[in-house]
């Protein structure tokens, strides 16, 4: 892990052009509800940023910031900026597109939520709203998506077979390589491991431990052995707002803060 | 076991004996009141079949009403009835569904749409009189269909607006939210999402509920009586194809007609007992057609709905 840039002091040391994105004053509302206060963290290029908290801190909420999920939804307000390097967009920005983010930003959720389609159809299916036509091109995008996700030698052999018929961890790594198969600049994770038993846990650990190679990787867990196992950087967040942002092995080894200290040790949770 | 143990599991055993009393009760209440039902179902049922099954042969399908009770058929009634229900279809899917798709993923929550959902849960329970009359001074005088197969169809389409709107929307409602993001969060347009996913994922739902508003429809008799169907009527509408360019017409469209419930009405409201039997005949195949048609709704929603499960 590089260190020479840890974020004992996140803002100065580091040329932006390591930030994938920056967040600065970022607050949001569900109506008059304030779920984020005045966030300000970074994401590193190509690193894991892990988001732990208690139930309720925000860090779904946050994440979801990130590809304007919240836009579908009537009555939430966003304040603050997310930055996007390299262009430098506030993806929060009123005049950027919701779906032009989401083109960018691909989000790989808590559930494993595949459509009720084939294999194919939903690895392509990004692909297809993109409005790629042509065969061969969705063809060899599917299967570098599958391989991506590491599930291309499960499925080669009945790529038109429905998606239900895999099991729950094989479904979360095809939700995975729908979400790369449009190449994104960041993958958001909502909790994915939290449906699935610790065989398919361990085998999405590594799988996002591959991918930080291609894309950089926000994630939220309420497993904090899995923060720790999987992230580079990690922020611990509580009632809406970040307490304490840091490399992970400095959060979980000497935490600055004594409230970050007491969640991680367990005495508060 | 000492003797009080023995006394409280004594009580304990006639507490769960009076409990159980109440289950057996209901139990054969529930029954009871399940066997009118279907016992009152079966009873009109048989009576139809006895009286009309010896009456129906080939010819009463392809014969046109006649004074002859004998030589009457319901030619002219069930080709209304079909063509009838082609354009009470043709109308009441697309506004219906388009209708359920706009309330549910495109209508802002706002007064406005609260009081069209109000209304439109109401429109399911208006007479069918009503939109008889409806129809009577818009389609008939207003637009000038006339009498016609046009003007009986839009009647009957804006009758079961309501059910199709309603099985939209909760067809489309029961597509779980993690679907629909899925899509959202892949680039996908609010058009895409209804069109790729949520139409094809409540297809069975939406299906269903077309086939039963359908069901609703074809025996309606008040408001196809009140736009002035004919209740004898020798001749069919002209044959929708042509030997010419453009091969097709709509000319049966604004043709007179008859259906199926209107044709029973005549025979029943016919002194001489031969026509009651006609009446028995016709009403036998009317409930045939309906019921054919719940049952295709129940298939249908069987089988396109094997491959979805959130």
């Amino acid at each position: 892990m590089v260190k020479d840039f840890s974020s004992e002091h996140p803002v100065g040391d580091v040329s932006p052009s390591q930030y994938k994105s920056e967040v600065r004053n970022l607050s949001f509302y569900y109506g008059s509800f304030s779920a984020l206060k005045n966030i300000n963290m970074m994401l590193h290029e190509k690193k894991v940023t892990a988001l732990i908290g208690p139930s309720g801190c925000g860090k779904s909420t946050f994440l979801r910031c990130f590809n304007r999920m919240h836009d579908l939804y009537p009555g939430n307000r966003y304040m603050g900026d997310i930055i996007l390097h390299p262009d430098n967009v506030n993806i929060l920005s009123r005049s950027v597109d919701p779906i032009e983010v989401r083109m960018r930003i691909s989000m790989v959720f808590q559930k494993p939520n595949p459509f009720p389609k084939s294999i194919y159809e939903n690895v392509a299916y990004g692909l297809r709203v993109r409005g790629v036509r042509r065969r061969a091109i969705l063809d060899e995008k599917v299967e570098d998506a599958l391989r991506g996700a590491a599930l291309w030698d499960e499925v080669k052999d009945r790529l038109h077979q429905l998606a239900y018929n895999l099991s729950g961890g094989q479904q979360q790594r095809l939700c995975i390589a729908r979400a790369l198969a449009t190449d994104p600049e960041i993958l958001l994770f909502d909790e994915p491991t939290s449906a699935l038993d610790p065989i398919a846990t361990a085998s999405i650990e590594e799988l996002i431990a591959d991918l930080k190679d291609k894309v950089t990787i926000l994630i939220v867990t309420h497993n904090m052995q899995q923060a720790a196992r999987v992230s580079d950087y990690t922020a611990y967040m509580y009632l809406g707002e970040v307490i304490e942002f840091g490399v992970t092995d400095t959060i979980f080894i000497k935490p600055k803060n004594k409230q970050t200290e007491d969640y991680i040790t367990g005495r508060f949770g | 076991m000492s003797d009080s143990d023995a006394q409280n599991l004594r009580e304990v055993r006639a507490i769960i004996a009076r409990h159980k009393l109440g289950d057996l009760i209901f139990l054969v209440t529930g029954l009871l009141v399940l066997m009118i039902a279907v016992l009152t179902f079966i009873a009109l049922f048989s009576h139809m079949l006895i009286d009309g099954l010896p009456r129906l042969s080939w010819d009463f399908f392809t014969s046109f009403p006649s004074r002859r009770p004998g030589s009457a058929g319901i030619l002219s009634a069930w080709v209304g009835t079909t063509l009838v229900m082609i354009v009470t279809a043709a109308a009441a899917v697309p506004l219906g569904v388009g209708a359920g798709i706009y309330l549910e993923e495109y209508a802002p929550k706002n007064i406005l749409t609260e009081i069209i959902e109000i209304n439109v849960t109401n429109l399911a329970g208006v007479p069918s009189i009503i939109y008889g009359l409806l129809a009577l001074s818009l389609f008939v005088h207003q637009l000038g269909f006339g009498q016609s197969i046009l003007s009986a169809g839009l009647a009957l389409a804006l009758l079961i607006l309501p059910i199709v709107i309603v099985a939209t929307r909760e067809a489309i409602r029961a597509i779980p939210v993690t679907i629909r993001e899925g899509a959202y969060a892949l680039g996908a347009t609010k058009w895409q999402t209804v069109s790729d996913h949520l139409l094809p994922y409540s297809a069975a739902g939406i299906l269903t509920g077309i086939i039963i508003g359908l069901a609703r429809a074809i025996g309606e008799t008040a408001p196809i009586i009140t736009i002035g169907a004919l209740t004898f009527i020798a001749f069919l509408p002209p044959s929708p194809f042509k030997e010419e360019f453009p091969y097709i017409s709509f000319e049966w469209l604004m043709a007179p007609f008859t259906v199926m419930p209107i044709q029973m009405f005549n025979w029943v409201s016919r002194p001489e007992e031969a026509f009651q039997v006609n009446a028995a005949a016709a009403g036998l195949v009317l409930v045939i057609m309906t019921l054919t048609m719940n049952a295709l709704a129940i298939y249908l929603r069987y089988r396109m709905r094997k491959n979805l499960k959130w």
